[in-house]
């Protein structure tokens, strides 16, 4: 099942620019050599079905979040983002709230306030820790230390991030919180009480706090490996024609390398946020879950989207309205569209500092 | 060269940038310690080949369910991304519909596996009817693998000469011969190491299974649906919290497993990446 052209054509269709420039990869070869079998398209299709399969995925998270979520988005409306009580109602009656023609178990109300403010805040403690580290960690891997001790440094960097979220908790448990609790809370209640958000009281450790630095070592790795990255693409010529023009080594980092890299520093920053606002095992592991009110100081439990949906899945299923599975959806709902928002921007940043290197994005 | 300020502050921002940069050793030595120390007295042949029986037993439930989630997982994920690869490194690179996948892979790479394990308990635990089940944990471990086989395959395919491809062309071999036998075999280590890297992940996940594997504390069964399985990271999770010693004593042993599992497949990717460029 050969179905060759004749050499004029394949002149004919080189000089139409039938496969341009544009038409990379074997296709584009076979292409301009005219060929086309059923084998091939059969892999051409099939691979592209695959490949779209992607999108499809996406969509259908979308599309069964929205619907599973649809009772809880009419029965609370706006409230749900906006109010800090979340109660499933009692259960111990036949009786049954109705409202928007949507019904729950009698007085129940659903709102996750507390739930955004407690992952944001986490998620920002952990950010503001770890640009510093991340970026410090990138700099030596690229430009201070010897390629041979970077690239096994590299090696581990890229290790960590493959830590499992609950090895960490289990540190953050036994470490991390008697430290908080004990030491380092009475540390920074003392030093720093003057602002209003160090004073205590500290509480057991278990909090805000906890669940930063958790999350900090959780996304330095990540934010460090697409700085390191970035950072390597640097122009080579530029760097050194500043080093020969009597730059120490500092003033050239900050004079090429770092203003270079900014936007895909940037884009790696907002990469780790993302990881960060969905990370669920260690911060449930080490935040106290907390519900119906907000953070009073850095030290205070709170309790995360991510971390809610599984703590509260064990109550939502004695719902016998089944609205608190509803609801629990609509969290997991919102999570995802936040993480859409937060890791488009990080996406686009990093692939256009990507082409700026010349070099596919990692 | 003398000691002007400019060197001065070029040394201070050499230590400052040593001590920020290797501040998170103190955090990863703790917590290593931490778990080697409590995982080793837990560790015997008792931990390793009997399940959990009360508050004493061993976890071996969990060590093959580990193994047999990420197993079926890999089988789903590995096939997938590497076609999907395929499409976006070799058939179409420059198309505008392989820019659209690439970019929905990467934002699918970020998407919270809790909300990943929601989606399964919707759609298969509740939706088919499957209820906590192997398969489901296995497809959800797909889903979160899939986009950085995806992208591992399209970089290592980009990385084969031009010239390779075209040389096979012009022997005449068709399309699937090309990609099958050069593009492909060319790019294998690449492959392989974005297939290790999800399996790495496979591993420590936690919150998507919780959601679609539910959790057994029998042995698991070959049953793809109907029939919950234990895994690793369930184990480290719970019995931290069990006021008995010897399950704490499990939990660290499991975390011990975990971290084990990970460096050694990360070491085996790194000896490929080795082979492969030396």
């Amino acid at each position: 099942m050969i179905a060759t052209s004749g050499r004029g054509q394949i002149a004919e269709r080189v000089r139409k620019g039938a496969a341009g420039p544009k038409a990379g990869g074997a296709l584009g070869v076979l292409q301009r050599m005219g060929r086309v079998r059923v084998g091939d398209v059969l892999l051409k299709v099939l691979t592209g079905v695959v490949a779209g399969g992607a999108i499809l995925a996406m969509l259908a998270i979308l599309v069964f979040l929205l619907r599973d979520s649809w009772p809880s988005i009419v029965y609370n409306g706006w409230h749900f983002v906006t109010s800090q009580t979340w109660n499933i109602g009692s259960l111990y009656s036949t009786a049954v709230t109705h409202r928007n023609g949507a019904t729950a178990a009698a007085g129940a109300s659903f709102g996750i306030l507390p739930f955004i403010v407690g992952t944001v805040l986490s998620s920002l403690i952990a950010v503001v820790l770890a640009i510093p580290l991340a970026v410090a960690l990138a700099l030596l891997l690229v430009e201070y230390l010897p390629a041979k001790i970077g690239d096994s440094l590299s090696f581990m960097v890229e290790m960590l991030a493959g830590i499992p979220s609950v090895v960490l908790g289990l540190w953050g448990l036994a470490v991390l919180i008697p430290w908080i609790g004990q030491s380092f809370g009475p540390f920074l209640a003392h030093w720093l009480g003057w602002i209003p958000i160090f004073k205590g009281p500290i509480g057991s450790g278990q909090g805000l706090l906890a669940s930063g630095i958790v999350l900090t070592v959780m996304i330095v790795p990540i934010i460090a490996a697409s700085t390191r990255d970035v950072l390597r693409q640097t122009p080579r010529e530029t760097k050194d024609g500043a080093l020969a023009l009597g730059l120490t080594r500092w003033e050239v980092i900050r004079a090429v390398s770092l203003p270079w890299a900014s936007s895909g520093i940037f884009g790696a920053v907002v990469l780790g946020l993302g990881r960060a606002l969905g990370e669920t095992m260690a911060v449930l592991m080490v935040s106290g879950n907390a519900a119906n009110y907000l953070p009073h100081n850095i030290y205070s439990p709170v309790g995360t989207m991510a971390a809610t949906i599984v703590s509260f899945l064990d109550s939502a299923m004695s719902d016998p309205t089944h609205m608190a599975v509803h609801a629990l959806a609509e969290v997991a709902l919102v999570l995802f569209v936040i993480s859409v928002v937060v890791n488009v921007p990080a996406r686009l940043l990093l692939s256009a500092a990507a082409r700026k290197g010349g070099v596919q994005a990692q | 060269m003398s000691l002007t300020w400019r060197n001065v502050k070029d040394r201070f921002m050499l230590v400052l940038a040593a001590v920020l940069g290797l501040i998170l050793a103190v955090p990863v030595l703790g917590m290593i310690w931490l778990v080697v120390s409590n995982a080793l007295p837990a560790l015997s042949l008792q931990t390793l080949t009997q399940v959990t029986v009360g508050t004493s037993g061993g976890i071996a439930n969990a060590i093959v369910g580990t193994f047999y989630l990420v197993f079926l997982g890999i089988l789903i994920a590995a096939p997938l991304g590497i076609a999907a690869g395929v499409f976006l490194g070799e058939i179409a690179p420059a198309s505008r519909f392989a820019a659209v996948v690439r970019f929905t892979t990467d934002v699918l790479a970020g998407v919270p596996s809790i909300v990943i394990g929601y989606f399964g308990y919707v759609t298969m635990v509740l939706g088919l009817g499957w209820g906590f089940s192997t398969l489901a944990g296995a497809i959800a471990l797909a889903l979160i693998g899939i986009p950085y086989v995806v992208r591992a395959t399209e970089i290592a395919l980009s990385k084969v000469p031009r010239g390779m491809r075209e040389a096979s062309m012009a022997l005449g071999a068709p399309l699937t011969t090309t990609v099958w036998r050069v593009s492909l075999r060319a790019a294998a280590p690449g492959v392989l190491t974005g297939v290790l890297l999800a399996i790495s992940l496979a591993i420590g996940e936690t919150a998507p299974l919780i959601y679609t594997a539910g959790y057994s504390m029998y042995m698991p069964k070959l049953a793809l649906t109907h029939s919950p399985i234990g895994y690793l990271t369930y184990v480290v999770w719970t019995f931290i919290n069990e006021p008995y010693k010897s399950l704490n004593a499990l939990a660290y042993a499991a975390g011990f497993l975990l971290l084990l599992f990970i460096v050694l497949v990360n070491v085996i990717a790194r000896r490929l990446i080795k082979r492969a460029t030396a």
